[in-house]
């Protein structure tokens, strides 16, 4: 009785899991041919094939020449609409009023106050800097969160996914450079940016120009008040340094000053003292307290107020995001 | 000095149409290099300089090196292509 049981079960059990026999009274549907409709009959047309209709001619046709005319329509197409966009272009540049004339509707009294008490009021002697970092500070805030965004998003998407194990490259790179040379592990070096010691002359350019390109940089960024640049140039700089260090002495060389880490904590912390000393600035202004920020002489080093720091923190921003797409980009992570 | 901003007009306009017409990818990213260097030129003639700064930065140095990045890309992409079928694709 209890073995019965126990074999139904067994049956039961496999049924269920569809690795075993079937169970003896189980009926296989046969499959049937479907049910012709009652309304129609079939149509004969492929028992006289040489009769073919003008839509089935058509269909044949477009299947061995439709690719090449829907290439010659398309090229027609596009320039059609080049031209169309050229001239509506050409139309909207013949109404612009003319370049430079005073009359223009950008010269208003905006203009005249920036020029006339540009450094009066904000101290900075290169009035471009003023107006972007305080007369317009908001914008240049909005720009630097957009390239922070970008960076962060562009790291989430790419950086997890090929995430390479540190330890294998370090050991790689140790093994180049102790002059053992792995015939493997060369063929598969292009992919993982290291290189060899032989690129003497991307090397020695590289070791020349990059302290004068960091100098530069820095240059640019800390007298942003006072001579033509800022933040943003200033930044755009310092990165082209970062990837040069980066094309000439492997990844790994730049890990050592400028890991994922160092980018997410520099930028983020130079984004909220942007924030903060901006914000108390225009909570300030905005109701009409003296902010106790002194503007100092013009042309001095350490003027302008709220200029410096904030020039060296859109420096630091830019630098770091444009220098993060590059390595994500080529190598997967920062 | 209007002749030479005429010279560099016309070199932008060449250089502009032929990174269009240019069937190479590397000459065309290396051609909009060089209008991004015309364009610094231009900026400076049209007395703004930190747009000149700017533009050679940004648009000479990095956008060129992204591009270069991209079409290395495409390069092994191509090439991972071709070994797993043995094919050539356009």
């Amino acid at each position: 009785m209890n073995d019965e049981i126990k074999i139904i079960w067994l049956k039961f059990f496999n049924w269920v899991m569809g690795n075993g026999p079937r169970p003896e009274n189980e009926i296989i549907p046969p499959e049937l041919p479907p049910d012709l409709p009652f309304t129609r009959t079939p149509d004969k047309k492929h028992s006289r094939f040489h009769e073919i209709t003008i839509s089935e001619r058509l269909i044949q046709w477009l299947s061995l020449h439709g690719l090449h005319v829907f290439a010659n329509f398309y090229n027609i197409l596009s320039i059609i609409v080049c031209l169309l966009i050229i001239a509506l272009m050409l139309m909207t540049v013949a109404d612009l009023p003319p370049f430079g004339d005073f009359h223009n509707p950008a010269n208003n009294e905006v203009v005249e106050r920036y020029i006339k008490a540009g450094a009066r009021e904000t101290g900075a002697e290169n009035i471009v800097a003023g107006m972007i970092l305080d007369y317009r500070a908001f914008d240049t805030f909005g720009e630097s969160a957009v390239l922070f965004t970008g960076a962060i998003t562009v790291l989430m998407i790419l950086g997890t996914s090929v995430k390479k194990d540190k330890s294998e490259l370090k050991r790689l790179h140790l093994k180049t450079h102790s002059g053992f040379e792995d015939r493997n592990f060369l063929a598969f070096a292009p992919s993982l940016h290291i290189y060899r010691d032989d690129d003497a002359i991307l090397r020695g350019v590289a070791s020349l120009s990059i302290p004068v390109i960091i100098i530069m940089g820095c240059v640019v960024i800390i007298s942003g008040h006072l001579t033509p640049g800022g933040g943003f140039s200033g930044g755009a700089i310092l990165s082209t340094a970062l990837i040069l260090c980066a094309n000439a002495y492997g990844f790994i060389k730049v890990h050592e000053f400028f890991s994922e880490r160092t980018f997410i904590v520099s930028s983020s912390s130079a984004l909220s003292i942007y924030a903060l000393a901006k914000g108390y600035s225009f909570l300030t202004g905005a109701n009409h307290i003296n902010s106790g920020i002194p503007i100092g002489t013009i042309g001095d080093i350490f003027s302008a107020g709220l200029i410096l720091p904030l020039n060296i923190c859109v420096g630091i921003v830019v630098a770091g995001t444009l220098y993060g797409f590059y390595a994500l980009f080529s190598e997967g992570e920062i | 000095m209007i002749i030479i901003e005429y010279m560099l007009l016309t070199f932008l306009i060449v250089c502009a149409l032929s990174v269009s017409i240019s069937k190479n990818l590397l000459n065309s990213v290396i051609i909009f290099m060089s209008y991004s260097l015309i364009m610094a030129v231009i900026w400076v003639l049209l007395r703004s300089p930190d747009l000149a700064i700017t533009e050679a930065a940004v648009g000479a140095g990095v956008t060129s090196v992204l591009f270069f990045i991209a079409l290395r890309r495409l390069a092994q992409m191509r090439e991972h292509f071709r070994k797993e079928t043995n094919q050539e694709i356009e």
